[in-house]
């Protein structure tokens, strides 16, 4: 397929990038300002990704040169069908994030809107860009402005949320530093950073030692960078204690770009027999993944809190997405990357309806939303959704793509596999109950739910006062601002599982082909 | 050995600072050592690919001889003769990100002593896991 110039590429990520830096001045006059200049950016970002999109579909990749310098000396900017699918998908969550966050980001961090927007547009130009670019290092400069701000988002949360936002640097810039060595080590044996150029000099350096340990240190600072299992410790507190919307966008998208990166050098820029074959890569991580899967249930089961059994849960999902990669068959990575997207509309969907409880009730212990159907119907409504198709409830998006990860293992014959993703399912399966049971159907006797200790969450008399107020059920729904991107993403994820063959045979086929094809 | 130490001095450099980044880094339980073996971390792998620019005898990529080059470009285009620029203005911005990087994790620093009053981990979990915070994190 020929590749088009394009200036689509490059508007994708300027525009986020420059309202945030137009965004402070404005502000400084006029505070209000803040939220429309944002809106506004991010409506832009999604109308071009759907012209990205259109154009990906209709013409084939779309390449934009920065400065007009060619490549493999000038940095390059490429959108082909999967990145047109990940554009699209961060732009429009983005978005919905942001919409929600008016309500919740001026109740939880009242007169701070216009450096939260700032930071925030700068987080969605670093996802963009690390989506568009075809240059490696261009890529660790997005990921280094992606990891920076989430940084930043995650330590306005209040309580602990520094101390998880320390942890957070330490172990991201680990990661990063590792993708920066193996950039180091790829640019020594090959003198170029352009991704295309690089697949087309590193066959023949495949036996090479410095393509060896660059490829091991990529491996593991992705791995840290999407907390994959062992990996993982930094991503609980983060998600825990950032602010409601902020637990949102970043639990949606931070890890999800990381998985995109990973996906693309180890199946565009290296070829899939390398990682196959030379050396045994794939196979460590699909049992990593595995590993992942259980383990992050398994933690998600025993937590208490809702926001940090999303996040554990978050760990499972992630080992999901690395095993179907592991396989690297089509059908694998068709599951990996269907999983990946399910995923993020789906944990977005989540956590924006723990954020709508807390601002509702200040409730965050999964033992207290007693009757929350009564008091929140809709928010219920889109919880229980969406943990449906995060268990794999058939018509529902989650459903295919466990499906395809399902298929792909059966593929290859790797039975362990298929049983791992099975019993994992069956342990979301348990863990979400157990929340809709609260929300839905508590026990008869109240004294049953409401005898745990006080001490396990925030403040006693905080705990005792937000308890007095489930006993009063009278409806009280969140705000449309915040209920409509909820309502919207549930949508989403029903329209993924009623499309799911579309998105498969449009997008993902297209570009997984491009390397399984060659 | 001599000759294998002399070769890889670069890469034996990097590794022993990295391995000293990593040990603060884990073994150190204030948070300003923490940052401290970060630090050295990412100085480490920026020395390295800088030192991958580096070679003996050659100058820096400014064209030499203009007139022989208007002549016979062939003659001028000799990559030996110069040292390779391009490492050394990535690990500019990667020195631009790790000072970016520092800041935010010292600003970090001074909200948790502010907020609790030490920089020591141990001390700084108690205080987490008293005050009944059910997502304090664990060690």
């Amino acid at each position: 397929m020929n590749i088009h110039q394009s200036a689509v590429p490059i508007l994708i990520v300027a525009a986020p990038l420059v309202a945030s830096f137009i965004l402070p001045v404005l502000g400084w006059w006029k505070r209000a300002a803040a939220f429309p200049v944002a809106l506004v950016a991010l409506t832009f970002s999604f109308g071009v990704a759907i012209v990205a999109a259109r154009e990906v579909l209709t013409n084939g990749p779309l390449q934009y040169f920065l400065g007009g310098w060619a490549p493999p000396w000038g940095i390059e900017f490429r959108i082909d069908h999967l990145g047109a699918l990940m554009l699209l998908l961060l732009s429009f969550i983005t978005l919905l994030v942001a919409i929600y966050s008016k309500r919740s980001i001026s109740r939880e961090l009242p007169e701070r809107e216009v450096p939260f927007y700032s930071v925030y547009l700068l987080l969605v130009a670093g996802l963009m860009g690390m989506v568009a670019t075809a240059d490696m290092f261009n890529l660790y400069v997005f990921l280094e402005i992606t990891s920076l701000t989430s940084y930043a988002l995650v330590s306005i949360g209040g309580g602990a949320a520094v101390v998880s936002a320390f942890r957070y640097v330490i172990l991201g810039t680990v990661g990063a530093a590792f993708y920066l060595l193996s950039v180091g080590y790829l640019y020594s044996v090959t003198g170029s950073l352009n991704m295309a150029d690089l697949s087309r000099i590193l066959p023949a350096l495949y036996q090479s030692n410095a393509v060896l340990v660059a490829f091991a240190f990529f491996v593991i600072g992705m791995s840290i960078k999407m907390a994959l299992f062992p990996m993982h410790a930094w991503l609980p507190g983060a998600y825990s204690n950032a602010p409601s919307a902020v637990s949102a966008v970043i639990a949606a998208t931070t890890t999800k770009v990381a998985m995109y990166a990973l996906v693309r050098v180890l199946f565009f820029v290296f070829e899939p027999r390398f990682s196959v074959e030379v050396i045994p890569v794939t196979t460590l991580l699909s049992w990593m993944g595995a590993v992942a899967m259980v383990l992050g249930s398994v933690m998600a089961i025993v937590q208490s809190d809702l926001k940090r059994m999303l996040a554990y849960s978050s760990v499972a999902q992630i080992g999901y997405s690395v095993l179907g990669v592991g396989l690297a068959t089509t059908m694998g990575l068709t599951g990996a990357l269907l999983h990946l997207i399910n995923h993020a509309v789906i944990k977005c969907c989540l956590f924006l309806a723990a954020g709508a409880i807390f601002y509702k009730t200040g409730l965050r212990e999964i033992r207290q939303l007693r009757k929350l159907s009564i008091k929140m119907p809709w928010t219920s409504a889109a919880f229980s959704v969406a943990a449906f198709s995060m268990i794999g409830v058939p018509p529902l998006g989650g459903f295919f793509s466990k499906l395809y990860l399902m298929l792909g293992a059966i593929d290859e014959g790797q039975w362990v596999f298929v049983g791992a993703i099975l019993f994992s399912s069956t342990l979301a399966l348990s863990y979400f109950v157990n929340v809709i049971r609260y929300m839905y159907f508590p026990s008869p006797n109240p004294d049953a739910d409401a005898a745990v200790p006080v001490s396990v969450g925030g403040r006693p008399e905080e705990n005792t006062a937000s308890a007095l107020s489930m006993t009063d059920p009278s409806r009280d729904e969140a705000p449309a601002t915040m209920l409509g991107p909820m309502l919207i993403l549930v949508g989403v994820t029903i329209l993924l599982g009623w499309f799911n063959g579309d998105i498969v045979s449009r997008f993902l086929s297209p570009a997984i082909l491009t390397s399984f094809g060659r | 050995m001599t000759e294998f130490v002399i070769g890889h001095f670069n890469i034996i450099t990097y590794i022993v600072l990295m391995m000293i980044g990593f040990y603060a880094m884990t073994g150190k339980t204030n948070l300003v050592k923490k940052l401290v073996g970060m630090n050295i971390f990412q100085w480490s792998i920026i020395l390295f690919v800088v030192s991958l620019g580096a070679k003996r005898g050659a100058t820096i990529p400014i064209l030499l001889d203009d007139a022989n080059h208007d002549r016979n470009p062939e003659v001028v285009l000799d990559a030996m003769q110069y040292v390779n620029p391009l490492p050394h203005v990535l690990m500019l911005t990667a020195i631009v990100v790790g000072v970016a990087t520092t800041g935010v994790a010292l600003a970090l620093l001074l909200r948790i002593y502010s907020q609790y009053g030490t920089l020591e981990e141990d001390e700084l979990l108690e205080t987490i896991r008293s005050a009944g915070n059910p997502s304090a994190p664990s060690r």
